[in-house]
Parts: C-alpha cells; sequence; structure tokens
C-alpha cells in the first residue's frame, strides 16, 4: 500500500471517528472523560507522525517547523477543552499535506511522461542472431534491427531499408520522415512502418536522446533571477515571520501593562501562532522551479530545448531578435541558377569547381553538384570572402566581388542571388549565379514575433542586394549585410548597447558560434545531430522551422507569467493573513476556523501554486494549436 | 568524484533546499545540488572517505525529512 493511501485511510478513519462522537454528543451527552478519549483517539489516528516528528525534530535542534506548530496549536485547543477542533484541525493538515504530496507526484508524473522518450531496448544483431539488450550495451559500429513502431535506441546510419519515421519526439514536427538507406536517423524518433537496419555511430550515452535527457533533467539547476530571489527571500522570511510572531506573542501584553490578564495573553498568543503558520516558505519554494520545469519539459516536447530556467527567462524578455539569414531563414539548399557568360558555363564552373572540391560549404556542393573536378589543387579559405586554389599552373580565385577586388580584377557586377566569381591567373573568367529559397513559414516567424513586440533584425555575411531582397520580403526591420563572422559580433554588441532591453541570435550554429555567445540567449536551428550547435547555443531548436523561434518566446513568456503569478499570489495571501492576525480579524472566528485559515493559507496556497505551476507544461500545446489556425 | 543518487519520497520543496545548504557544509562534500523534480541528488565528493561522507549525508538528510530514503 502505498504511503498516500495510507494517509488517506489514517485520515476517512478519523473524520468517520469525529462525526461519530460529535453525534452522539449532541444526541446523549457524553461523560467528558469518555469525549476527550474518543477525540483524542481521532486525533492520534491522524496525526501521531505529526506528534513524533516534532518529537524528533525538537531532538535535533529544529523548533519551529510546521510539526512543531501542528502539535502545540492542537494541545492548546485539547487544553481550553475544544476536543473537536483539535482533532479537526489535525485531519485538516493531513489531509492538505496529502494534496500537496498528491499534487507534486502528480506533476512529476506528467514531466515524465512529457519527457518519455528513452529508449527501453535495442534489437542487436550478433552473430547472425537477433539480441536484445539495453541500449546502452550496444557498441559501436554494430547492427541494430528497428522494427514497426519502435523507437530507434541509437543516433546511426541505415545500411538496409527504408520506411517513415515519426521525429515527433525530438523535433516537434509532426509530419513525418521518409528514411532510406544510406541516410542517418538520431535516437528517440518512432519507426512507423517497414523494417531498417541501422549501423550504431555512437554509444548510448552519446546518443541524441541520452543528451536531450541530460540537458532537460539538469537545466533547474542553472536557477533563473526568479528562482534565486526565491530562495534568498525564504532563507531570511522564515526567521523573520518566526520573530514577528515572538513579538507579536509577548509584547502587547508587556507594553499594554495587561501582566496578568490571562485571556488577554492567550488571544495573543493565538495571534502569534498563525503568524507561526503562515512562516513556511513552501509555496514559493516549490512553485518557482516546478513553473520552470513544466516550461522547459513542455518546450522540449515542441523541439525546442532550453538549457536553463535562467535562458527562459532571458528568453521571454528578449526584446529584438537578430537571425542569421543562411539555413535560418532561407533553406540553405543552393542551386546554380544561371552562369555568365552562358556559352562558357562549362569552363566557368569546371574552374570554380577546382577551387570548391574540398568545401563543404552549400554553396561549393551546388556548384559539384553540376560538375567535377579532375585536378588536385592547394585552397586556402579566406574567411568572408572565398577561397584561393593553387594547382600546378593555375591560381584560381573563387568567392564573392571583394577577392577579386582584393586581387585589382575588374569584373561585370551580377544582381540577385549569391554570386561565385571566378578569376584564373589574375583574369575574370565569369560568375555562377546561386539562389537560396526563403523557408516556408519563416515570414510566419517574423510577424508573430513582430506581435509579440520584438524588433527583428537580419545580419548576415551575403551581398547587400540578396540580403535587402529577403528582409523586404520578409518584412524584417532592419537588415545588415556583408558581414564577417567578427563584425557579426561587432554588429550585435551595438545593437545591445542601444536598447538595455534583451537580444536573441538566431544562427544555424555552424559557423557563427561566437556570435551566439555574444547574444544575451543564442538561439541554435537544425541542430538534429549537430553537437557544435548543442555546445555553444542555450536554447536548441531541433527543427528547421523558424516559426519555433516564436513559439519558444510564447512558452517562456506564459512560463515566467506563471511563476509571477504563484510569486504574488502567495505573498499577498501569506501577507494578508499576517495583516488580518495582526489586526484581529480572524480572533471573530472559531479557534478551530482561525487555524483552518491559517493551514490554508499555508498548504492551501501550497497546492493551488503547483496546480497553477502544471500550466505551464500546457504552455506548449496551445501554441501549437494558435499556430495550427 | 561525482555521484548521482535518486531519492525516494522527497515531498517537500523548502526541505530540499535546506538539505543542500546542510550536506554542502559536510566534510568532503564539495557540492550538493538537489533536483526537487527528478528526485535526484548530485554530489561532488572528496575522493577517499566516501562511505563515512555517505553516512553523513545520510544522516543530514533524515534530520530533515525523515520520511525521505535515499537509493545508494
Amino acid at each position: 500500500m502505498s504511503r498516500n493511501t495510507k494517509t488517506l485511510i489514517r485520515i476517512c478513519t478519523a473524520t468517520a471517528v469525529v462525526i461519530v462522537a460529535l453525534v452522539l454528543k449532541y444526541t446523549i451527552a457524553l461523560n467528558s472523560w469518555i469525549e476527550l478519549a474518543v477525540f483524542a483517539a481521532a486525533y492520534l489516528t491522524a496525526g501521531y507522525d505529526v506528534l513524533w516528528k516534532a518529537v524528533t525534530n525538537i531532538a535535533h535542534g529544529k523548533v519551529f517547523d510546521e510539526n512543531f506548530l501542528m502539535t502545540i496549536a492542537t494541545i492548546g485547543a485539547f487544553a481550553i477543552g475544544e476536543y473537536a477542533d483539535a482533532a479537526a484541525v489535525m485531519i485538516l493538515y493531513q489531509l492538505g499535506e496529502l494534496f500537496q504530496r498528491y499534487a507534486v507526484g502528480k506533476s512529476r508524473k506528467s514531466i515524465a511522461a512529457l519527457m518519455d522518450i528513452r529508449p527501453e531496448e535495442a534489437t542487436v544483431l550478433r552473430n547472425g542472431s537477433e539480441v536484445c539488450v539495453h541500449p546502452s550495451e550496444v557498441a559501436v559500429g554494430e547492427t541494430i534491427v528497428i522494427r514497426a513502431g519502435e523507437r530507434i535506441p541509437l543516433d546511426g546510419t541505415v545500411q538496409k531499408g527504408e520506411c517513415n519515421l515519426d521525429t515527433s519526439a525530438i523535433t516537434g514536427e509532426s509530419l513525418p520522415r521518409r528514411i532510406k538507406t544510406g541516410e542517418t536517423v538520431v535516437s528517440g524518433c518512432i519507426n512507423l512502418d517497414g523494417l531498417i537496419y541501422v549501423c550504431a555511430t555512437g554509444t548510448y550515452d552519446d546518443s541524441t536522446v541520452a543528451k536531450i535527457l541530460d540537458m532537460v533533467e539538469n537545466a533547474t539547476s542553472q536557477k533563473a533571477p526568479a528562482e534565486n530571489f526565491i530562495t534568498k527571500f525564504s532563507r531570511y522570511y522564515t526567521p523573520v515571520v518566526v520573530c514577528l510572531a515572538v513579538l507579536v506573542g509577548i509584547l502587547p501584553p508587556l507594553v499594554t501593562g495587561n501582566y496578568a490578564d490571562w485571556p488577554y495573553w492567550s488571544m495573543w498568543l493565538q495571534r502569534a501562532m498563525m503568524f507561526l503558520f503562515v512562516s513556511c516558505p513552501c509555496a514559493l519554494v516549490i512553485s518557482v522551479p516546478l513553473g520552470f520545469f513544466g516550461g522547459i519539459a513542455a518546450a522540449s516536447k515542441c523541439g525546442i530545448l532550453v538549457k536553463g530556467s535562467n535562458y527562459l527567462e532571458l528568453l521571454a524578455k528578449v526584446k529584438t531578435v537578430a537571425f542569421d539569414k543562411t539555413g535560418t531563414l532561407t533553406k540553405g539548399n543552393f542551386a546554380v541558377v544561371s552562369v555568365y557568360p552562358q556559352q562558357n558555363r562549362e569552363e566557368v564552373l569546371h574552374t570554380a569547381a577546382i577551387a570548391e572540391q574540398y568545401s563543404n560549404h552549400p554553396i561549393a556542393q551546388s556548384i559539384m553538384s553540376e560538375t567535377s573536378a579532375d585536378v588536385q589543387a592547394d585552397v586556402t579559405e579566406l574567411a568572408g570572402l572565398g577561397l584561393i586554389a593553387q594547382t600546378e599552373n593555375d591560381t584560381i580565385l573563387c568567392g564573392n566581388e571583394r577577392l577579386l577586388d582584393n586581387h585589382g580584377i575588374d569584373c561585370p557586377k551580377a544582381d540577385g542571388g549569391t554570386v561565385v566569381y571566378v578569376a584564373k591567373n589574375g583574369k575574370f573568367v565569369g560568375y555562377i549565379v546561386i539562389a537560396d529559397e526563403i523557408k516556408a513559414d519563416a515570414k510566419d516567424a517574423i510577424a508573430m514575433l513582430h506581435r509579440d513586440g520584438c524588433q527583428t533584425v537580419l545580419l548576415s555575411g551575403d551581398k547587400q542586394q540578396t540580403v535587402t531582397l529577403v528582409a523586404e520580403q520578409l518584412g524584417i526591420d532592419q537588415y545588415r549585410a556583408q558581414l564577417l563572422p567578427q563584425d557579426k559580433v561587432d554588429e550585435l554588441t551595438k545593437l545591445k548597447q542601444q536598447s538595455n532591453a534583451k537580444l536573441a541570435f538566431v544562427g544555424d550554429g555552424i559557423n557563427d558560434a561566437p556570435v551566439l555567445a555574444a547574444a544575451d540567449v543564442g538561439i541554435a536551428m537544425g541542430a538534429m545531430g549537430s553537437d557544435a550547435a548543442i555546445e555553444t547555443a542555450d536554447v536548441v531548436l531541433m527543427q528547421d522551422n523558424p516559426t519555433a523561434i516564436a513559439t519558444a518566446k510564447h512558452i517562456s513568456k506564459k512560463t515566467l507569467n506563471i511563476v509571477n503569478e504563484n510569486i504574488v499570489m502567495s505573498l499577498l495571501i501569506k501577507f494578508a493573513v499576517l495583516v488580518l492576525t495582526l489586526f484581529g480579524v480572524l480572533d471573530k472566528l472559531a479557534y478551530g476556523l482561525g487555524m483552518v485559515v491559517a493551514i490554508l493559507a499555508d498548504v492551501g496556497v501550497c497546492v493551488v501554486a503547483i496546480l497553477n505551476a502544471m500550466r505551464a507544461m500546457l504552455a506548449g500545446k496551445r501554441t501549437k494549436r494558435n499556430t495550427l489556425r | 568524484m561525482k555521484k548521482v543518487i535518486a531519492m525516494q519520497d522527497l515531498d517537500c520543496a523548502n526541505c530540499a533546499a535546506k538539505m543542500e545548504r546542510s550536506i554542502a557544509q559536510i566534510e568532503g562534500v564539495k557540492s550538493c545540488n538537489i533536483n526537487f523534480m527528478m528526485q535526484k541528488m548530485t554530489l561532488e565528493l572528496a575522493d577517499d572517505n566516501t562511505e563515512t561522507i555517505l553516512n553523513n549525508v545520510k544522516t543530514a538528510v533524515r534530520k530533515i525529512e525523515p520520511d525521505c530514503r535515499l537509493k545508494i
């Protein structure tokens, strides 16, 4: 039997006894000793553990905890003959504690369910037969068999077979992805149909799933300012309220000179007791991290990994979002659109290919897909300019206009798209126009951010014309073009100085690590499987849709609202009870009822705060629905 | 040495904060972080006397929250 069930049974038994005793008391008047015995039995059934904890805690040198307070308050009630009140207060306290435990357990379970992406087992091919093992026992290079409906246990490459893959657990993307032989798959995705054989490329500890879980579980150890405030606050709050309680209990009778007036003493002692009840900061301490945790879990469900509560809070305060262009707002799937001069197409492409053959930059790959290189070359890369290739006979320049300008080579101007200029031995050969497609939801993403009151800025290494075109199409507020990586950092610093508001930078995480680090919040996009991006960024988007930025912002705002609501609500209610007690408003209530109010101000607020914090877990769901609409 | 310990029946967030502070003061404990939601304690310990240190940690936990158990 679980602890909660046991407590519930005790509470029910005690309540039944109290009700029966009350009925008997008012129908056939009970002997006062029997009455005491019956209520004491109910009281002990409900709260013997509270009494025991109070005693052991005093033995450990800890006074003034909740158990001690409950003990004093209820024994006080017995002393003044309010037996039924004593039992009822104890029952109510236990019920409150039970609720609180239940709510915490429930939220722990929902968070666990939200993060249930851990693969349970892996089927490995060993010596020709299939063996079921724990994913951590699979070695690199082994072949894993994944059937329809199964979760991919480790990152790897498909050796054989094809299937539709549900990547939603990792990316939040609901459309399945078609996977063929030779492609890479990440752990945590589910095979919807077909049978695939995957060669493990890393161990379980290095797998995407393990990293995501580790990141999400440890995110709350990076505490947000709101949380630090609460931790600090609660350290002073309790002792201060306890001191106030002592003053309230002792000062008024002494100051007014009513030393011998026992009811007067008793009244102020009662008020002091209420103060002590409200002194527990549990509601605050629990609801803030719980809210952040819920928000982080909700975000991870949408394919947004937030590395710490502090980043979630910063993200909510972001007022300027700077974007990288290629791979972030545009697809980065460059293709050769035209070649100038048209009649020399082959020669231009071929010359460029000699320089670009070793590069895995998307531009290089689009050129290589048109032609091939047959000459070895010694290639030097000039960041933000292009490449210089040295072959046995020739020096080939391949890059932007500035590269050729720097070498004093004249060239005709081209417009639109990305242009790669090619020169051989100091002579202009031609240029290749490469265009990049804007992502389908980039415009929506910008619009959503504007609606949220954010400024948008485009920082790109691309040419002025291309950047202007993209910025105008998407409705981005400001743009800067032709920036080298270090220029981007400078621009970002300038933007930061312009306003005090927080600034986020969104990049694809490949060559903008310094910029990601310089921003208040660095957001890396489309990071499925990219370790570098996961390392440097504060927030990692597992999918390629820019709207995820708006979703992340929405979730963070919602979470911060919930956290603030909780802080304000708990403090207001506690403060209200303190003031009401001090001015004697609650004295008009019966002794038991006054205690009930105090218990509600403690445990009740706590339960409400927990329930409110759990709403943070739903933040992502609502956003998704809104986006679809 | 880093050690992650699962905890059971950790009910009160304030107690978790108190445990963190009190455990961090135990000799041989370099740092202590309790994840209330995951019910996990991450300890950084000195390399020798692990047994004694862990026993002290257990006692500290029991003093603050008698119902809470460590699964070492």
